[in-house]
């Protein structure tokens, strides 16, 4: 074990730390509407996407060629510049978390690692025609498609069952939405518990402890698989509340068409070519539905600081992701002063989400829409 | 840079498509068993041939779902 240094331990348990906050960030996605609906109580909804998630981590064969898909150049990255990136992303989760923000976890990656990169690196590390072809454009054409397809599928569904006996259309659709919130999990196992076995697999790859163009050995896909799991369990409760209860009252008829329109775009995306944030899809599903329904009403205000914050997560994650390799590259101290320094600014924003705890028994309770907020 | 406008219509396509489709066939679901309710609260015998349609429209959509976890899972394929 001798390849197996000080770094490549900091690297991993932070690539670990990074995967956690993965999964109670993205636990809204799929369970939002359903605890919002109630078709699911909100402890059976995440244990569900957890165990979802963990199935989805051993289902997951295909190893990560690359760290970042391209965005910035592999080969000059270093494990203190993942180190770096991964501290970034980590930072911007807690952060938007504690705003009860849904932001993309997977730009948060990569801004880190462009921030990393860029310090450790220079500017020519980064490719910005990539990064504009795989995050601004997708980040873009995420919200506005699937809320179009969710806005129309709302619609349909309540002109049809507009006659319908009430009692048959509220438990039905609730039903039906089990079935499209268990996809989202399982589509969210297989893609993000990946990414990380392929950052601590490259990481390993990179010291020597493991032959070049290595799978994943057994126990990185245990633990990644794990930590997204638990952190799916517990929750990011402070998310699921803005995206069930924030952006507009859902009833069961919406979640299930916002559901289903989510897994559609979700999945026809990852298998036409060009990938879409599961985030920014889940949160325009969820918008479009409220559109849909006559007289239900849009908090555009939630909406629009919901699109600030996903402006403005590449750039703050990256600006992190900077000053952290601008210490860690200086060598085994730096790597430790960052890391203290990270873990001293997560337990502040833990102690700060102290003073006004969101948590499975109070996540619904949200006053109604105002009645100036109407679309 | 290459950005895929066609795969990217494609996408649009293809989920409006499906979405539009998954959805009015649940809702066709909804409304057979709203309408067997319905029948049976004057005749406790009636509604099979609702009972029958709604259940055609939920095994549709549960094809979809595992065509979904088909996608999903990389061995299947």
């Amino acid at each position: 074990m001798e390849h197996i240094t000080f770094l490549v331990v900091v690297v991993i348990i932070t690539a670990l730390a990074f995967d956690f906050t993965n999964g109670f960030h993205d636990t809204a996605n799929a369970m939002a509407t359903s605890i919002a609906t109630g078709a699911l109580r909100p402890k059976v909804a995440v244990a569900i996407s957890a165990v979802l998630n963990l199935v989805g981590a051993f289902l997951s064969v295909e190893v990560a060629k690359t760290i970042s898909g391209g965005i910035v150049d592999d080969r000059l990255v270093t494990p203190p510049m993942v180190f770096a990136g991964l501290v970034g992303a980590i930072l911007w989760n807690l952060l938007t978390w504690l705003l009860g923000l849904p932001s993309s976890s997977s730009h948060a990656l990569f801004g880190g690692l462009i921030g990393a990169v860029w310090v450790g690196a220079g500017m020519q590390g980064v490719h910005f025609g990539t990064v504009l072809e795989k995050i601004l454009i997708p980040a873009v054409a995420s919200p506005l498609i699937a809320g179009f397809v969710a806005m129309t599928a709302t619609f349909l569904a309540y002109t049809m069952t507009a006659r319908a006996r009430h009692e048959s259309v509220t438990r039905t659709f609730r039903l039906g939405q089990v079935a499209s919130a268990s996809l989202v999990s399982l589509a969210h196992g297989t893609n993000d518990a990946q990414k990380t076995m392929g950052v601590i697999t490259l990481t390993l790859i990179s010291t020597g402890a493991l032959a070049s163009g290595s799978a994943p050995p057994f126990w990185v896909i245990t633990i990644a698989g794990l930590a997204i799991a638990l952190g799916t369990y517990l929750g990011g409760w402070r998310i699921i509340r803005t995206m069930g209860k924030g952006i507009t009252e859902i009833e069961s008829p919406q979640g299930f068409a916002a559901e289903a329109s989510a897994t559609t775009v979700i999945l026809a995306s990852s298998h036409l070519g060009f990938a879409l944030s599961t985030t920014q899809v889940v949160s325009g599903a969820i918008l479009g539905t409220g559109l849909g329904r006559r007289l239900a009403r849009v908090r555009w205000s939630v909406a629009g600081r919901m699109a600030l914050a996903w402006l403005l997560t590449l750039p703050a994650a990256a600006a992190v992701g900077a000053v952290a390799a601008a210490v860690a590259t200086t060598g085994t101290l730096g790597v430790t002063i960052a890391a203290l320094v990270t873990i001293a600014a997560a337990a502040g924003l833990y102690a700060a989400s102290r003073r006004n705890p969101v948590h499975a028994g109070n996540v619904n309770d949200v006053p109604p829409v105002p009645q100036q907020a109407a679309a | 840079m290459d950005i895929k406008w066609t795969a990217l219509g494609q996408v649009f396509m293809v989920s409006l498509a499906v979405s539009v489709v998954v959805v009015v066939v649940f809702s066709l679901g909804v409304m057979a068993l709203s309408a067997r309710q319905t029948v049976r609260e004057h005749d406790s015998g009636g509604g099979s041939g609702a009972l029958a349609a709604a259940v055609v429209c939920f095994a549709a959509c549960a094809a979809v779902v595992g065509y979904g976890i088909y996608l999903i899972v990389p061995q299947f394929h």
